[in-house]
């Protein structure tokens, strides 16, 4: 039985061979799919960032979308109403949870004008004692225009500055919404929206669904806004310039802290949590988990909301994800724009350097 | 077992599989969860974290074995040049196990996420947040993942080069002693398996 080594004539060597690199290649291109470079349909967070730059341009060091913003500090005190649903100690009672936030307005523009749009947003990161955090980005309409990442694209992609015109093709922005009846009811509300003049005058809604989960494991689908303390948008002065927003919060709050109440409204069983398009019947059940108390501002570019991607599914035990497929989709492209943007930050190779500016 | 110059270790060879199957399935989690949008991106980075960090843990004790117990020496033919590449490769993979759960956790803390295994399991920032860190700790992150992943290619290679071309008795000495007749003369046995298992049907 000890055969020596048995003659390796040419064609069991070719066959060999062929084995070793067939399998080699199979994985390598297996690899390739997986990875994308060889699934070029596929959507990535690459494609979303990518299209975002093409719609709005690039600006080095700032984020891709909701480029211009402004950091707010304060904190969150707990009611104690949500820990029924929840577990997460952010809404024990009577617990102050810190938070670093930012309001900002949509579009990669960091330059564009306040009142180029109605929408704000709110985002906030709240760091809880026991070191997990909760990550929260709102806008300040109920309903998302799309409720899938692709339809997101084909919006974007919609958007495009016509290379002659410079703006966006009308034509296609309605070719886009005739092809996507779920955009109603945010037209209808995009319809009568006006730009506000504050920040802080505004709810911001979650827009996407999450689930809480209560201490015997329950889960109850949710959403959640921030609703205003401040109410005087009507009486608000004009709005002057192009950056108002931001001169405006720092005025409130050298007049005192400016307060907002997190309520959060329970699912009944069957309603939608994977559109962001519909809302929800008035009626459910709504509860005051809290109150957001906002202290103080700071510039974007040196303020402690710079370096901070408000991804929402950065989530404390107690809240997780729903269905909902854009929660995915902007995890995975705000991780990207926050790669780029702490890439031109970090100077590294093939970046661009941000430029230095007062207002970022 | 350990008398068994031409064999590695039983918890060598354990581990080596184990391991092999986790860092190839970590290779695929990694460069499928970036290249998507969809809910696989999510689910796979829940599996991402955690088996980074088993990874790492078994990577630890592994070095452990491997220092403890040096592997069957290579074929005394092989030449200079290929051993040197067995070698090199061999450490680069220790290396790239080790470093990339590492750079993976200083990388997520530099970027002032919490570092989440699940639901609640927390492990402490190893980096000071600073996104200058995050952004170079990324890129290596993603460059050294290319690199492993083409380490494999190359220890695959090989591993079938040896098996299939060269029937040497080195891929045998991963495979678990297989032999029905363990008395007697074991050490012969061994190697005579080694060398039927690694080779083609004898007959064309």
């Amino acid at each position: 039985m000890h055969d020596p080594t048995p003659p390796n004539t040419p064609p069991r060597r070719i066959g060999a061979w062929s084995l070793i690199i067939g399998i080699v290649v199979i994985v390598a291109i297996a690899f390739g799919y997986v990875g994308g470079w060889l699934a070029p349909h596929r959507l990535t967070p690459k494609k979303l960032v990518n299209q975002l730059q093409h719609d709005a341009g690039t600006f080095a060091g700032y984020r891709r979308n909701h480029a211009k913003g402004v950091c707010v500090v304060g904190h969150f005190d707990s009611s104690g109403q949500a820990q029924t649903y929840s577990v997460a100690q952010v809404f024990a009672p009577g617990q102050r949870t810190p938070v670093v936030g930012r309001f900002a307005i949509p579009s990669g523009n960091p330059y564009a004008p306040d009142s180029s749009v109605p929408i704000r947003s709110m985002a906030l990161r709240f760091a809880l004692a026991n070191g997990q955090q909760w990550r929260t980005g709102m806008n300040s309409m109920p309903v998302f225009p799309v409720a899938t990442p692709q339809a997101f694209y084909a919006q974007l992609q919609a958007k495009q500055p016509d290379p002659v015109t410079g703006k966006p093709d009308p034509a296609k922005i309605a070719a886009f919404f005739a092809a996507h009846p779920e955009t109603a009811a945010f037209r209808a509300w995009a319809k009568t929206a006006r730009p506000s003049a504050s920040f802080a005058t505004e709810s911001y809604w979650s827009l996407n669904a999450f689930v809480f989960v209560d201490a015997a494991g329950r889960r109850q689908p949710v959403r959640w806004r921030m609703v205003p303390e401040a109410s005087d948008a009507g009486v608000a002065r004009t709005p002057g310039g192009a950056d108002y927003l931001a001169a405006d919060l720092t005025e409130r709050l050298a007049r005192g802290p400016q307060r907002w109440q997190l309520q959060v409204t329970l699912a009944n069983p069957g309603d939608p949590t994977n559109d962001a398009t519909k809302t929800w019947p008035d009626d459910r059940r709504t509860i005051d988990a809290g109150t957001l108390v906002l202290e103080r501002s700071a510039p974007q570019a040196s303020g402690p909301c710079r370096d901070i991607n408000y991804d929402p599914l950065v989530l404390p035990a107690g809240i997780e994800a729903s269905d909902d497929p854009l929660l995915p989709a902007r995890s995975a492209a705000y991780a990207d724009s926050y790669l780029r943007r702490t890439s031109e930050e970090a100077h590294l190779p093939g970046t661009t350097a941000p430029k230095p500016e007062t207002s970022r | 077992m350990n008398a068994t110059p031409d064999r590695f270790t039983l918890a060598a060879r354990t581990l080596h599989w184990l391991m092999a199957v986790m860092i190839v399935a970590m290779l695929f989690i990694g460069v499928g969860m970036v290249a998507t949008v969809s809910a696989r991106h999510e689910w796979l980075l829940a599996i991402h974290k955690p088996l980074g960090i088993a990874i790492l843990l078994l990577a630890v004790i592994r070095l452990a074995v491997r220092l403890r117990h040096p592997p069957p020496p290579l074929p005394a033919d092989l030449p200079a040049l290929q051993k040197l590449a067995a070698l090199a490769s061999h450490w680069l993979l220790y290396f790239l196990m080790l470093a990339m759960p590492l750079i993976g956790w200083a990388m997520l803390s530099a970027g002032g996420y919490p570092v989440m295994l699940g639901d609640s399991l927390r492990l402490p920032p190893i980096f000071p947040t600073s996104p200058v860190a995050f952004a170079v700790l990324r890129h290596l992150h993603t460059a050294f993942a290319m690199l492993l992943f083409l380490t494999f290619l190359a220890h695959m290679g090989a591993a079938l080069y040896h098996g299939l071309i060269r029937r040497d008795g080195v891929f045998a000495s991963m495979l678990p002693a297989a032999s029905p007749r363990v008395d007697g003369d074991g050490e012969e046995v061994d190697a005579d398996n080694a060398g039927r298992l690694s080779a083609a049907p004898q007959d064309d």
